[in-house]
């Protein structure tokens, strides 16, 4: 890396962290844009962490080099880390002062987080007796008093109910509309159809970068979807233009070599079999199938 | 049964693991052996004297003599007025000062009292005591002397012997070994036996063995089993170490001190268990070991002799198992005495322990809150 | 037995704080029961009360016959139970793991290898006998715990997130085990934030601030829940757009779901007029289980305020 480019706001090189003999994170090379809403993509014990952490110069990496293109920036940890004796207005102050802004400033910018984030109606209710949704925007709240450029957050959404799920995108997505440069984690699939770059990572290797578009077409076999009257489709999976199938919630997801020839094969083995067919069509493929394909040679 | 063989393999099988541990409950009995074995002395030698003779006498030297080769009293320094030897006291440079008036010599010769000040730096009691005393007795016996030159008296009207039994060189380590043991015991049961059930709450895997079938007293049973052997582990490293290294003789029966232990292992391991039934975490766990420990020591008359203390402090310090204990250990070590002679301390024990195992039973119902 | 599971009025409180509120459930022999509801609603205390674990403050309930408050270690005998963290001792290996449990069931001596074997064959643990915990990945520790739980071949199993933060292919092979242990009778609990997991319930409890607030079968909640016509457009910006489209007077909802939109339009008659907006055709959909709990959850937070 000779000299970074201006555009990009973080930049790595093989960057990577061994604990005991254990690669966590595994030569990473990234680049992020200024202005993307950057999803670090895993599960738990995929090395997110401990990246994002070197990324915000929390622990210095085993090897390789990171430059980052921004003095401010924002962190969020993974666990709530904010006092939970204290009050949401007691936290902000502190953290404030933490920053060495003056208190008037705290109080203002304080009043306009918490009116985007919905908090303004609780200042003096304790951290403890908030819900996980309203701890994390609470903790995101102190993430954004001294203003950053650049905001990193590990798994905000983890354990959250799915619409405070969706209200805290709805969040991060104005923030980036004003110009904040967002790096998040989150093990939720249909999270990472939300980032505008989107990196899947598995076991301390980035195994795939892109917009979610892109991941998707690069997604080399067809999905079909069926809806049929069967406890058990899993003898499809015998099939010979089968690659794949499992269900989806109350649907069977089937990926396939070649869309019509397999239609076809499906529709003639569940006539033998006697199962109604309710649906079965061509869907698009979902980040959740790109996921299990690209980590698909591993043992899990 | 074969519950209690499971836990009991499981526990085994982590203790094996855990080799830091391991090292701790062996290495625990040899350093505090060493260390308090070797260092406490409860008899302060060697005070570093200042003096300031302004007599310069044939007797002023004699009585100088007697201070130090009593072994008590070391002439470190001479000093050349009252403010000197102030200021070393004050600084620390010398414990004691002795301090010769000029006409010292010329009223002994006389036939008059001759005063002779003696300063001790009180701050420290234990030093002071000493000095204390031994300064009083070495004046006592030189007047005794000049009496008995003087009335031609060949013998002292009262001639009292006293005879140190069960440790007549009054060996420190004698009494402080056996007594050791009782604080290693303590730490392990309480300490370690507390630890271990609250982890299991922490890591959420007694939640996960509530929901089994396993009963409480097999959990507890389980659970204790290994410790109790772990305590007679370093009990046996205790003695042999207090044997081969300071010489401790045990005069009692060897049988009696591991049955009797038991009671005490009991005791303990009922305020193990009855603390890891209130404790949330292992750092609760831990500062409640140590309200317990703390006293244990100080009140039991390991550390200080329980006769000189209020009576209302010797009540409290009979909550604490290692009090009895005590009495048993060095009644078995030091008196060679047995269990007819102990009985009141055994059943202090044994009340103690049943108390404590109910109150834990009570407690511990295979809920979460 | 028509119902192994049966609770009448179960309440549990902790200090003023009611955590559990006059719930009443009722499980079939060998089906699959979700319950679903946010972080802190009382899932897990919930289940805690079935497992024998908490005390119930008020209210009764049954396992498999046998009363929750008088007779909850006969009710252990019978259950498995996995908790929300994995509580597997890390100095155990995984066969030493699996062993210390059979051992807590009281699984006779003869029979414990041939059931750790089977644990370990359908975990897909083979080869990894000797390690420990720590050294398995999400999915496997997984597995793991379930195997521990299910040793003793429990009729009743209850998991409190057994797939939160495990990979994706981990989690639908959990589930594809779960499916089999249901198939063979085994009656199943699960309480989880996964939608698509949810769908595999036969029958879903949605519970809120300790309260039940819906309680039926996928298909009927998506049916009959929502009012309205649920449609599902595909628009670039789309994030940006929500509250620029909830302000249309025939919209009343619209959330993202993955890259595309769920609006909820009044009436049918509305679907042309919105394609006419939007400049994009929109596909009428059955409302997903994540729009019936959206709603359900806004719903109730307008009752209580």
């Amino acid at each position: 890396m000779d000299k970074m480019n201006i555009n990009n706001i973080i930049e790595t090189e093989s960057l990577t962290k061994v604990f005991g003999g254990l690669a966590a994170v595994n030569e990473v090379t990234l680049k992020i844009d200024r202005g993307d809403i950057f999803g670090l993509v895993g599960p738990d014990g995929a090395g997110k962490t401990t990246l994002l952490r070197m990324l915000c110069g929390l622990i210095t990496p085993s090897r390789g080099r990171i430059s980052r293109n921004s003095d401010s920036f924002g962190y969020m940890p993974q666990k709530f880390s904010l006092y939970g004796d204290l009050t949401i207005a007691e936290n902000i102050n502190f953290f404030g002062a933490l920053y060495k802004i003056d208190s008037k400033t705290i109080r203002r910018r304080a009043d306009e987080i918490l009116e985007i984030t919905g908090l303004a109606g609780f200042k003096s209710r304790f951290a403890d007796d908030l819900s996980g949704g309203m701890k994390q925007k609470l903790a995101l709240t102190c993430a954004l008093l001294a203003k950053p450029a650049l905001l990193v957050l590990d798994e905000p959404t983890y354990g959250v109910d799915p619409e405070s799920r969706k209200e805290f995108w709805k969040i991060l997505y104005q923030l980036n509309k004003e110009g904040v440069t967002i790096v998040v984690s989150t093990p939720y699939m249909d999270e990472a159809e939300l980032c505008k770059t989107v990196a899947l990572i598995s076991r301390g290797i980035i195994m795939s970068t892109g917009d979610p578009g892109s991941l998707k077409k690069s997604f080399p076999y067809g999905i079909l979807e069926l809806k049929a009257d069967a406890r058990d489709l899993d003898f499809i999976n015998d099939l010979p233009e089968v690659v794949d199938g499992d269900f989806y919630g109350d649907k069977y997801h089937v990926a396939v070599y070649e869309v019509e020839q397999a239609k076809a094969a499906i529709i003639n083995l569940l006539a033998e079999k006697k199962v109604a067919i309710h649906h079965l069509r061509h869907i698009p493929p979902s980040m959740e199938d790109v996921f299990v394909a690209v980590t698909k040679e591993e043992v899990v | 049964m074969s519950r209690i063989l499971a836990i009991l393999q499981k526990e085994f099988l982590q203790m094996k693991r855990d080799r830091l541990t391991l090292g701790m409950v062996f290495m625990l009995p040899l350093v505090q052996l060493l260390l308090f074995g070797y260092a406490i002395q409860t008899e302060v030698k060697h005070i570093s004297t200042v003096v300031f003779d302004q007599s310069m006498s044939i007797e002023s030297r004699d009585l100088l003599d007697s201070f130090s080769s009593s072994g008590y009293f070391d002439i470190t320094g001479t000093a050349k007025g009252y403010a000197e030897i102030t200021k070393m006291i004050d600084s620390g440079k010398a414990k004691a000062g002795i301090i010769f008036p000029p006409d010292f010599a010329e009223k002994l010769r006389k036939g008059e009292t001759a005063p002779v000040q003696v300063l001790v730096d009180a701050s420290d009691s234990m030093v002071s005591n000493s000095a204390i005393a031994v300064a009083n007795s070495i004046g006592l016996l030189k007047s005794q002397k000049i009496i008995m030159q003087k009335t031609g008296v060949q013998s002292l009207p009262y001639d009292i012997r006293v005879r140190p039994w069960y440790n007549p060189d009054g060996i420190t380590a004698y009494y402080m070994v056996p007594a050791i043991l009782g604080i290693i015991v303590t730490m392990t049961m309480v300490m370690m036996t507390s630890m271990g059930i609250v982890r299991e709450r922490e890591k959420g895997t007694l939640e996960q063995l509530m929901v089994t079938p396993v009963k409480s007293y097999e959990l507890m049973i389980g659970k204790v089993i290994p410790y109790i052997a772990l305590g007679y582990l370093q009990i046996t490293v205790a003695l042999l170490v207090g044997g081969v290294v300071f010489g401790v003789p045990i005069r009692g029966s060897i049988l009696q001190l591991y049955l009797l232990t038991l009671f005490f292992i009991t005791a303990s391991l009922g305020i193990g268990i009855f603390i890891s039934n209130i404790a949330r975490n292992q750092m609760q766990a831990f500062q409640m070991s140590f309200f317990v420990f703390l006293p244990s020591i100080m009140l039991s008359g390991f550390m200080f002799p329980r006769e000189a203390m209020p009576s209302i402090i010797q009540y409290i310090g009979n909550i604490f198992p290692l009090t009895f204990y005590l009495t048993i250990i060095r009644g078995i070590v030091l008196k060679g005495i047995g269990f007819p002679y102990l009985i009141p301390q055994v059943m202090s024990l044994l009340v103690f322990s049943v108390i404590m195992m109910t109150l834990s039973i009570i407690k511990f119902k295979k809920k979460i809150a | 037995m028509e119902y192994v599971v049966t609770t009448c009025e179960l309440t549990r409180t902790f200090g003023s704080f009611t955590a559990v509120d006059r719930i009443n459930i009722n499980i079939r022999p060998g089906e699959i029961y979700g319950f679903l509801g946010p972080n802190g609603s009382g899932k897990t205390t919930t289940m805690r009360m079935l497992c024998g674990l908490l005390e119930p403050t008020s209210g009764s309930g049954s396992v498999l016959g046998y009363d929750l408050a008088r007779e909850s270690e006969k009710i252990k005998q019978k259950i498995g139970y996995m908790s929300q963290k994995f509580s597997l001792y890390d100095d155990l290996t995984v066969y030493e793991n699996l062993v210390f449990y059979a051992g807590m069931y009281s699984i006779p001596y003869h029979e414990r290898k041939k059931r750790v074997a089977e644990m370990i064959e359908m975990a897909w643990l083979a080869g990894r006998e000797k390690d420990l915990p720590a050294n398995l990945s999400g999915g496997l520790k997984q597995r793991l715990a379930l195997g521990c739980a299910i040793i003793s071949r429990p009729s009743i199993l209850f998991l409190d997130e057994p797939t939160s933060g495990v990979s994706p292919t981990s989690r639908r092979m959990f589930f594809k085990i779960i499916q089999k242990l249901a198939n063979e009778g085994t009656t199943v609990m699960v309480t989880t934030h996964f939608m698509d997991e949810a769908e595999r319930c036969h029958n879903i409890a949605f519970i809120s601030g300790g309260r039940l607030i819906a309680n039926d079968t996928p298909d009927n909640l998506k049916n009959n829940v929502i009012e309205g016509c649920m449609v599902e457009v595909d628009l670039p910006d789309a994030m940006e757009r929500i509250e620029e489209l909830e302000s249309l007077p025939y919209v009343k909802e619209c959330s993202i779901h993955g890259p595309l939109l769920h609006v909820l339009l009044d009436s049918e008659g509305n679907v042309a007029v919105f394609d006419r907006y939007t400049g994009v055709k929109a596909r009428e959909i059955t409302p997903s289980l994540e729009d019936v709990f959206i709603s359900l959850a806004k719903l109730q937070r307008k009752q209580e305020s």
